[in-house]
């Protein structure tokens, strides 16, 4: 062991650090700079991409007629922005609930027991499973048994879409409320309900919902599971019970078309499902902001 | 605290909707000696046995320490009073544990209400995300009291039992987790108070508290003492010398030694706990 002196008291072991260690130190700081810096340039081009070329077709006209035969000019997708919203809200009413409440049975009322891991690797492996397939089994479900499309079926696919991650992100909101509250909550005389009604859930909320908004997100922009449940239609939605457009698919059409206005028009489409999903997420964020922090 | 506080209590006891505790109703004796009674008692996590037959009397409106080093079962029979620690899931229990004469496991005792008349206070001061008027009137909410000028009455009797009101009586709508960290837990100790308990079981409450905070809350413990029976675990030794009336030492699951706290810190009868006290181990 060396003798701390003035002399050595700022070095390791009397050695000054390498000019090379300060080097590769510096580098490696620029590199993750760098690097985080790149990850900016696909989802920005992505956005100024879409808003250049969706800004030209936008007008009221959009919003409010019906799409346009190939070829012609004019027109609008309302119809595929309800039958979006229509399909997204089938989907959550179904998921939600379900989703919510499992997540708390799996994490409030019995942690360990061999039903919550049972459920909570199923929502696991059915986070991975490629969307089609939830297209594929809709259609068997819903479609086959109906016998015809319709916006119904388009839900019950999104539904089992988004089902995982709204249980997995909802069992993840409840781990994260300290066991204190609980404990507090129990102490003075709350029953099981009222601690899970009053303290955790109200605590949990605001990170349940991010998980839902990425479940909106993620529904709104698919376009496989709706291709063979919902199908498209050039009307607007009458009934749930029949087939129906949405902006997914309706940009998946138009941008296979070789007609520079249906073109045009699927880069609105784009533009608008963008926004959509935007300004919810904001909305979400500023309606269950923790109250008390 | 005001003079008329004990007659303020009674006339508003009835009005609360407690359920029904057999066992606790407002009968008692001030000063019974036997108010807790701790039989046989044994405790066990799994297949570990953490409580090997404890046998107690606990008495009324005075202060019990427990002391123990860590792992030797104080905060474990004190979660018994209330029955917290069957939260745990894998516990059970053997003997038995009457207060004011009836066991606190007779099926006819709601636990919820037992959990209403016997207040906790955690190591961790834990208020709820909320403001620190609805902190204090939890418990009279989740028993379905709408009465504002009952809640209004309760958060700042509590308060001013809490020794917080001065403190905090301008903002009583602000979120409690603004609070100081000795605050908080004068906070946790006034929303104990709030379903008028008859016992408080406090888990090293200071444990996480500076020497100041942790000073308020001792003068709080004994000022509280006159209205309720309180049983206090700690780690520190001045501390239940300054608060206790009674001590029990325990180890390793056992209740070595149950005393007068004068007695026990100047001529304990039992060797360990002597060395415990000397600080010879632990």
């Amino acid at each position: 062991m060396m003798r701390i002196s003035a002399a050595n008291f700022f070095t390791i072991e009397g050695k000054r650090t390498s000019p090379f260690r300060l080097l590769a130190n510096k580098l490696l700081s620029a590199l993750c700079i760098v690097l985080a810096l790149l990850t900016l340039v696909p989802l920005v081009s992505i956005v100024i991409l879409v808003v250049r070329n969706g800004l030209p077709l936008l007008g009221s006209g959009l919003f409010t007629q019906l799409p346009p035969a190939p070829g012609l000019d004019g027109g609008g997708f309302g119809n595929a922005i309800v039958g979006t919203m229509v399909m997204v809200g089938i989907g959550l009413l179904i998921a939600v609930p379900f989703g919510i409440l499992s997540a708390i049975y799996i994490n409030e009322y019995d942690r360990a027991s061999r039903l919550a891991s049972a459920v909570r690797f199923v929502a696991k492996l059915l986070t991975g499973i490629p969307s089609i397939i939830c297209g594929v089994f809709a259609f068997a479900a819903v479609v086959m048994t109906t016998k015809q499309f319709s916006a119904l079926a388009g839900g019950v696919a999104l539904a089992i879409l988004i089902l995982p991650t709204i249980l997995l992100t909802a069992e993840q909101s409840l781990l994260g409320v300290p066991y204190a509250y609980r404990e507090a909550s129990f102490g003075v005389g709350a029953t099981h309900f009222q601690t899970i009604w009053r303290i955790v859930l109200p605590e949990a909320l605001p990170a349940m919902m991010t998980g839902v908004m990425l479940a909106v997100a993620r529904a709104s922009g698919e376009t496989a599971p709706i291709l063979f449940t919902a199908a498209f239609s050039q009307d607007w939605i009458h009934s749930l019970m029949e087939p129906s457009a949405s902006l997914s698919v309706l940009i998946y059409n138009f941008a296979s078309l070789p007609y520079a206005h249906q073109i045009s028009m699927a880069w609105s489409a784009s533009l608008v499902l963008v926004t959509i999903v935007t300004l919810t997420n904001v909305f979400a964020q500023v309606i269950f902001s923790p109250k008390h922090r | 605290m005001e003079p008329n506080h004990s007659e303020e209590k009674n006339a508003v006891v009835s009005e609360l909707p407690f359920g029904t505790v057999p066992a606790l109703t407002n009968d008692f004796v001030p000063g019974e000696s036997n108010f807790i009674k701790v039989d046989d008692f044994k405790f066990y996590y799994g297949k570990k046995r953490a409580l090997h037959g404890i046998t107690m009397e606990i008495p009324s409106r005075m202060v019990t320490a427990f002391i123990g080093p860590s792992g030797c079962g104080k905060s474990t029979l004190l979660r018994n009073f209330n029955r917290m620690n069957e939260l745990i899931p894998g516990v059970r229990h053997e003997g038995d544990i009457t207060i004011h004469g009836t066991s606190i496991y007779d099926p006819s005792v709601e636990i919820i209400a037992l959990r209403r008349r016997i207040g906790m206070v955690f190591q961790k001061s834990n208020p709820f995300p909320m403001s620190i008027y609805e902190n204090i009137v939890y418990p009279l909410r989740i028993a379905g009291q709408k009465n504002r000028a009952l809640l209004d009455e309760t958060v700042e009797r509590c308060l001013r039992s809490a020794a917080l009101w001065d403190e905090v009586k301008d903002r009583l709508h602000e979120s409690a987790l603004k609070l100081s960290g000795g605050q908080m837990q004068r906070l946790c100790i006034a929303r104990a108070v709030a379903s008028r308990p008859e016992i408080l079981l406090m888990d090293e409450p200071c444990s996480a508290l500076d020497p100041i905070a942790t000073a308020k809350v001792e003068e709080l413990i004994i000022e509280l003492k006159k209205d309720f029976t309180i049983i206090i675990v700690t780690h520190n030794m001045q501390q239940a010398s300054r608060v206790s009336e009674l001590t029990a030492f325990f180890y390793l699951g056992n209740l070595i030694e149950f005393d007068v706290t004068k007695k026990i810190f100047t001529n304990p009868s039992k060797k360990q706990t002597e060395e415990y006290i000397t600080g010879r181990f632990g």
